[in-house]
């Protein structure tokens, strides 16, 4: 415990900047939706998630989840509708200028950059922030040294998260599975988002490495008052710890709520399971 | 013995050449998946600016040096903007005939100009021969070799160890993560076209002092030899293109000096050959596996 109150300490001084504490929504989305031809595979998507909630989307396969994550993220330009970022429409923006404007997110299918070692998979995703130019770079001024001072040790305090300070230097592809998964989260962390979206961060894990990626999520949360927002097969987890669930089902929201509502909605039971048979 | 030193030296010097040059390809190859066949003009490019500044305009050669990359590093990013930024999601093979037309458009250009008549490069220096227990070794062999040193060095250094060398290494291994991490690819992808042709820069330099007559079509044979080098040593590697350039310069100085200067090209093609059959990749490219 004593490691940790550390951390969130160091954390807020060098890392954290104060964000505004009013209580406007971190994202909003208004009739979100995008078309491929003529299928419609997200439709009048309608979502609210609060300044530090820890939000689920679910859905059975195919029902448009990463599709939502892809156009949160500008990966897929939305044919319809808006979207709200701490209260500012992001439309026109790249998909890095979201990053910047602070979304992160991690993928289904991991996506590190696996040639690059873990501390440098953290640090090229913090540095758009960190300052020196190239000239300072390649004759190591002052100024490049700082700079690199700094990433290093946001680099390592992050690491500490998930007690990996001691695989910095390994090249990210060596890594094992669950540790890559972590690793994944970290990078995203590293680019100080204000929502951090998880794309199945449990999916290949066993049921002790899931329940401790539990913990992490909401110490996370806590640590860096963050939003997180979740896709998730594993119910368990789901249920345990987003605070507000939105059910998809082929590209609709059938279902929004407390995870007591959720549970008991009829039309999502019908959509995970089938239509009970009539006698 | 001393002729097989002199060989050496000579070759290294060309060798040098080839690599800077080959870095450009390799470098582009790295990030922006592509190969940029205009990168050979560049080096042409280069070499006429340093013959106007230094013959023309009556400048120091210092400032012609210092133009002639200034130019060419503008040239590779106007190249990029104009050419090949609006078909960053086209397929690959419109990209490569753009380059050949980029080319070709370059090499017009220079011919509009300058005219057919091939032109000489200014002697930025007197340069002293030294004789070495009967080595003669020339002054710009010594500048070439130790130029390209500093040059690669710096270079490693950059890509390793700066923040847009490690952009520049997660733009080339996936592009939609990088820019999903707040790294700017388009901004990345221009300035790795401004860093290679910066070193063709060097390379025109380089060249011109050694080999003196430029004309147009000056950038097309060191081009496609530097290509091979990039090939060679596996494209998309940086120490690949570095080692390929050296060898494929001491390949083909050995096979003039002992075999035959006509068969010079064909020895250094013929190898290339061999090495792809015997390892596709490159003599240090990674096999890469593509995502499905």
């Amino acid at each position: 415990m004593a490691e940790r109150s550390k951390l969130v300490e160091v954390t807020r001084k060098a890392y954290l900047p104060e964000r505004d504490a009013d209580k406007s929504p971190v994202l909003e989305t208004v009739n979100l939706g995008i078309t491929f031809g003529g299928l419609k595979a997200v439709d009048d998507f309608n979502v609210t998630i609060g300044r530090t909630e820890i939000a689920g989307l679910i859905g059975p396969n195919g029902a448009g989840k990463t599709t939502i994550f892809n156009l949160l993220t500008k990966v897929y330009q939305p044919t319809h509708g808006t979207i709200l970022l701490e209260g500012k429409d992001i439309h026109g923006l790249s998909t890095a200028q979201i990053n910047h404007a602070g979304i992160a997110r991690t993928f289904q299918n991991i996506r590190l950059f696996q040639n690059l070692t873990v501390e440098e998979n953290i640090t090229v995703a913090m540095e758009p922030r960190i300052k020196y130019n190239m000239f300072s770079g390649i004759f190591r001024l002052p100024s490049y040294w700082k700079g690199e001072k700094i990433a290093h040790e946001r680099a390592m305090e992050l690491l500490s998260i998930f007690h990996m300070e001691d695989f910095a230097s390994a090249k990210a592809g060596s890594l094992p599975y669950g540790a890559q998964r972590r690793l994944e989260i970290l990078r995203a962390l590293a680019t100080n988002p204000c929502l951090l979206l998880l794309d199945e961060p449990a999916a290949g894990m066993n049921p002790s490495e899931t329940a401790e990626l539990m913990e992490n999520i909401r110490s996370i949360r806590d640590t860096f008052q963050i939003a997180v927002l979740l896709i998730e097969h594993d119910m368990n987890l789901v249920m345990n710890i987003c605070e507000g669930i939105v059910v998809l089902n082929f590209g609709r929201v059938i279902a929004k709520g407390s995870p007591d509502d959720i549970q008991n909605n009829p039309e999502v039971i019908e959509a995970y399971l089938g239509k009970k048979k009539e006698a | 013995m001393l002729h097989f030193i002199q060989t050496l030296i000579s070759g290294l010097s060309l060798g040098s050449i080839y690599a800077l040059i080959a870095l450009g390809y390799t470098m582009v190859y790295g990030i922006a998946k592509m190969l940029n066949f205009a990168h050979g003009d560049v080096i042409m490019i280069g070499a006429y600016a340093g013959i106007v500044t230094v013959m023309s305009l009556g400048l120091p050669p210092v400032i012609a040096i210092i133009l002639s990359i200034v130019i060419c590093a503008l040239l590779g990013m106007l190249i990029e903007f104009l050419a090949y930024k609006p078909l960053r999601s086209a397929p690959s093979l419109s990209v490569l005939i753009t380059a050949i037309g980029v080319s070709y458009f370059l090499q017009n250009i220079a011919l509009l100009i300058f005219g057919s008549q091939q032109r000489a490069y200014p002697t930025m220096a007197d340069f002293p021969t030294y004789n070495i227990g009967g080595i003669q070794i020339d002054g710009i062999t010594i500048l070439t070799l130790a130029v390209t040193a500093v040059i690669m060095i710096a270079l490693t250094l950059f890509i390793n160890k700066t923040k847009l060398g490690k952009a520049m290494r997660a733009v080339s291994e996936d592009k939609a993560a990088a820019s999903l991490m707040g790294i700017s690819v388009n901004r990345t992808i221009t300035m790795t076209f401004a860093i290679g042709s910066a070193l063709a820069a060097f390379a025109s330099i380089f060249y011109g002092m050694t080999y003196v007559y430029i004309k147009p079509t000056t950038g097309a044979m060191p081009g496609i030899k530097a290509f091979t080098a990039a090939v060679f040593g596996g494209i998309g590697s940086i120490p690949g293109a570095m080692l390929g350039g050296i060898l494929l310069g001491l390949i083909e100085q050995f096979s003039k000096t002992y075999i035959s200067t006509l068969w010079a090209d064909a020895i250094v093609f013929g190898v290339l050959v061999v090495v792809l059959v015997v390892k596709p990749t490159g003599l240090l490219g990674k096999q890469m596996s593509e995502k499905v």
